[in-house]
């Protein structure tokens, strides 16, 4: 009865486990997956003067904006840090994660042309996602390489690795996971509630000033606002990555560990409601 | 039972009525209540009833497909024949699982694609080479499949000349065209197609159609066929599947199948009926009033050798009006304008309040098929703008079918496709 059962290959029901991701269907469509991601990439720079260039441009304009606003006019501390560091880094991550939101948030309605025409693994499309914001934020990266190796033979500061910075891929995995795991749970509440979308726009921003992105966490002296800055997931992540790079400061493995943590119930509940979604929402889009 | 491709097991599919998730949040929170916490069934799912879209619903759920209950065997090709609404696409939506079942289970062997998603995914800044690519790829198709595969469907497509230039530069026919031959030259197990899809140039048209009359016929595959011409689903199809208010209502050889549902589409013919309020038109003052309408003919019967009587009943509502011209608008079963005919000027007699109108086309020379008409009353001299009294639509339908109904010889000469453009003579006589 079981080799029965087996000879489908596709069976198709109204509900189906909880957390059943087709992992293997995913597979099965790789080359789709790596159609997507070059798409992404891609069409960023058709039809432009600069090309790829304005992978670079778009972190180094934010950094001389952020020197000039914070801390030049409002005079707000980068601690130890050089500020050009700081923020270039602070926006790389910050950036990394945004997009993944942002994937995330549009996994449906971004995709619904395609979704309400052709069957293949709904994962693929934020997946595909997630890893073209990747290479693009290595691309960015470039630029900060530059000012560290800058700040690296200034004499007047030091700078180096520290043996943690092995670790920056699971940094940018986390960024990845808790920005995706966020969106989707956005978007499956705006794919019913349209009016969500106007919130959101308004709570990234929110959550951008919370995040040690413009200043370090410990700026304020005082210690009740420091301990709320603490509860946000994303800040042990950007600390610990500016530790990583710099070696100034140390590494904060508790605000680590509580960002791993964070990001594992996000994606658990990310992925429900995705998997869920996935059969239906063409009904309700 | 093994050589079973796709199995449709009691499957069943229901929609939601009216605006979606508005003031039924409660409605949301009951129904996620009971099903995911009490693990019961669906409260909503027994208030479905049957998709029958000319009654009002009483419930704001509804069934478009139900109890859906049939195997396709592998290397079949399987028309799906039903009117508009009748669930044919519901169920193709199901089997390609753009969107889940409500009951039951589809069960099926091998990939599905289906000839519906011309340039799904189509990117307008990509060239015309990387598009093939990523459709082909969110289509199924492996990078070395359509490697192998490239230069067969840029010839195609016909599109050599641009296939390195930007999709946004074609035309939208070209687009079409370069969809239509990724999508040709997919090589599922299971196919979807739709004949509605036949796009593009009458040249490409008469390539896409061969193309699916070659995998239909040729290739062993099993094929879903969906297709209001009755004529191909009897060459291409082995069997038939006829769909019927989201229900199945047979099941059997397509021959069988097709004849029994141009029998059962005859009640759908309007032969001699009131007109209901809704179907007057909305810019008439309805100085003259159409009440009724009848045809004189044998409703699915029509031969072009006979003419065509049509007889409309109306009113006068404003005494003023001495005389009235009477049009009548001719609609092929999708709707299109087949043709239009307006009698002479016709005096309507002093003292009366209703009339009759008799309608004859003498010389009509329709193609064969199913018609709709609409009825005017109007005044319309050369000189000045028409002026409709009157306008009514659908008023009557019926089909022209034979050429000699006395010795019942199919009017085959002359099909709908070939245009049905006619110029028809008519006259009136009132009383």
């Amino acid at each position: 009865m079981d080799t029965k059962k087996n000879e489908w290959d596709i069976v198709i029901r109204p509900h189906k486990k909880w957390l059943d991701l087709d992992l293997k269907g995913v597979w099965k469509y790789r080359d789709l997956f790596k159609q997507f991601v070059k798409r992404d990439i891609v069409t960023v720079y058709k039809q432009t003067v600069f090309g790829p260039l304005w992978f670079f441009f778009q972190p180094i304009f934010t950094t001389i904006m952020y020197m000039f606003v914070f801390a030049n006019l409002a005079g707000i501390s980068t601690g130890d840090m050089p500020p050009a560091l700081f923020y270039m880094s602070g926006t790389l991550l910050w950036n990394y994660f945004a997009a993944c939101f942002q994937v995330g948030q549009t996994a449906f309605s971004g995709n619904a042309n395609i979704y309400s025409k052709v069957y293949f693994p709904r994962l693929v499309t934020p997946l595909a996602g997630v890893t073209s914001g990747f290479l693009k934020a290595i691309v960015q990266s470039i630029p900060l390489v530059a000012i560290w190796i800058y700040y690296y033979f200034d004499e007047s500061i030091e700078i180096g690795l520290t043996w943690e910075f092995v670790l920056f891929p699971l940094f940018f995995i986390f960024l990845a996971m808790i920005g995706l795991g966020c969106g989707l749970i956005v978007s499956t509440l705006t794919v019913k509630y349209r009016d969500l979308n106007n919130l959101i726009t308004f709570f990234l921003q929110l959550w951008m000033y919370s995040t040690p992105v413009i200043y370090p966490v410990t700026v304020s002296g005082d210690r009740t606002l420091t301990q709320y800055l603490y509860l946000n997931p994303l800040q042990g992540i950007f600390t610990d990555f500016r530790y990583m790079i710099t070696g100034i400061g140390e590494m904060d493995w508790l605000s680590l560990l509580y960002s791993v943590i964070f990001m594992v119930v996000i994606m658990f509940l990310g992925v429900l409601v995705f998997s869920k979604q996935e059969r239906t929402f063409m009904d309700t889009i | 039972m093994s050589n079973i491709a796709i199995q449709f097991d009691h499957v069943g599919k229901m929609y939601q009525l009216g605006v979606v998730g508005t003031g039924t949040l409660s409605n949301d929170i009951k129904r996620w209540w009971t099903t995911s916490i009490l693990g019961k069934e669906d409260p909503f799912l027994k208030v479905g009833q049957i998709n029958d879209r000319s009654t009002k619903s009483k419930s704001d759920f509804v069934y478009a497909l139900r109890d859906i209950t049939f195997d396709v065997e592998e290397g079949d090709v399987v028309g799906l024949i039903g009117k508009n609404g009748a669930g044919k696409s519901t169920l193709l939506k199901l089997l390609s699982r753009i969107t889940a079942p409500t009951t039951g289970v589809i069960k099926a062997k091998g990939r599905i694609a289906s000839l519906l998603e011309v340039g799904t995914g189509f990117h307008q800044e990509l060239t015309g080479r990387e598009n093939i690519y990523l459709n082909g790829a969110i289509m199924g198709m492996t990078k070395k499949e359509i490697d192998s595969k490239l230069d067969e469907i840029i010839d195609f497509s016909g599109c050599e000349m641009y296939i390195d230039t930007p999709v946004k530069r074609y035309s939208s026919g070209m687009q079409v065209r370069l969809g239509f031959a990724v999508a040709a030259f997919l090589e599922p197990e299971i196919l979807v197609v739709d004949e509605v899809l036949a796009v593009g140039d009458a040249e490409f048209q008469k390539k896409a159609i061969g193309k699916m009359q070659d995998v239909a016929t040729n290739s062993g595959r099993t094929v879903l066929f969906v297709s209001h011409n009755m004529n191909s689903v009897r060459a291409l199809c082995k069997h038939g599947v006829v769909l019927n208010k989201g229900m199945v209502e047979m099941t059997g050889t397509a021959d069988e199948c097709v004849d029994f549902y141009m029998q059962t589409s005859i009640q759908n013919f309007i032969a001699d009926a009131d007109i209901l309020p809704g179907q007057h038109g909305t810019y008439q003052a309805k100085e003259l009033e159409i009440m009724h309408a009848k045809i004189l003919n044998e409703v699915r019967n029509v031969s072009t050798a006979e003419p065509l009587r049509m007889q409309i009943r109306f009113k006068r509502n404003v005494p003023s009006i001495k005389s009235t011209q009477v049009g009548i608008y001719l609609h092929d079963s999708a709707g299109a304008a087949a043709c239009t005919s307006f009698t002479n000027l016709c005096p309507l007699p002093e003292g009366q309040k209703e009339f009759v109108a008799t309608i004859i086309v003498p010389n009509h020379q329709l193609a064969r098929g199913a018609y709709n008409v609409d009825f005017s009353l109007s005044q319309f001299d050369y000189s000045s703008v028409p002026f409709d009294y009157d306008y009514v639509h659908n008023a009557l339908s019926f089909e022209v079918k034979y050429q000699d109904k006395e010795h019942q010889v199919p009017f085959v000469g002359w099909q709908p496709r070939l245009g049905s453009v006619a110029a028809l003579q008519s006259s009136v006589e009132i009383r």
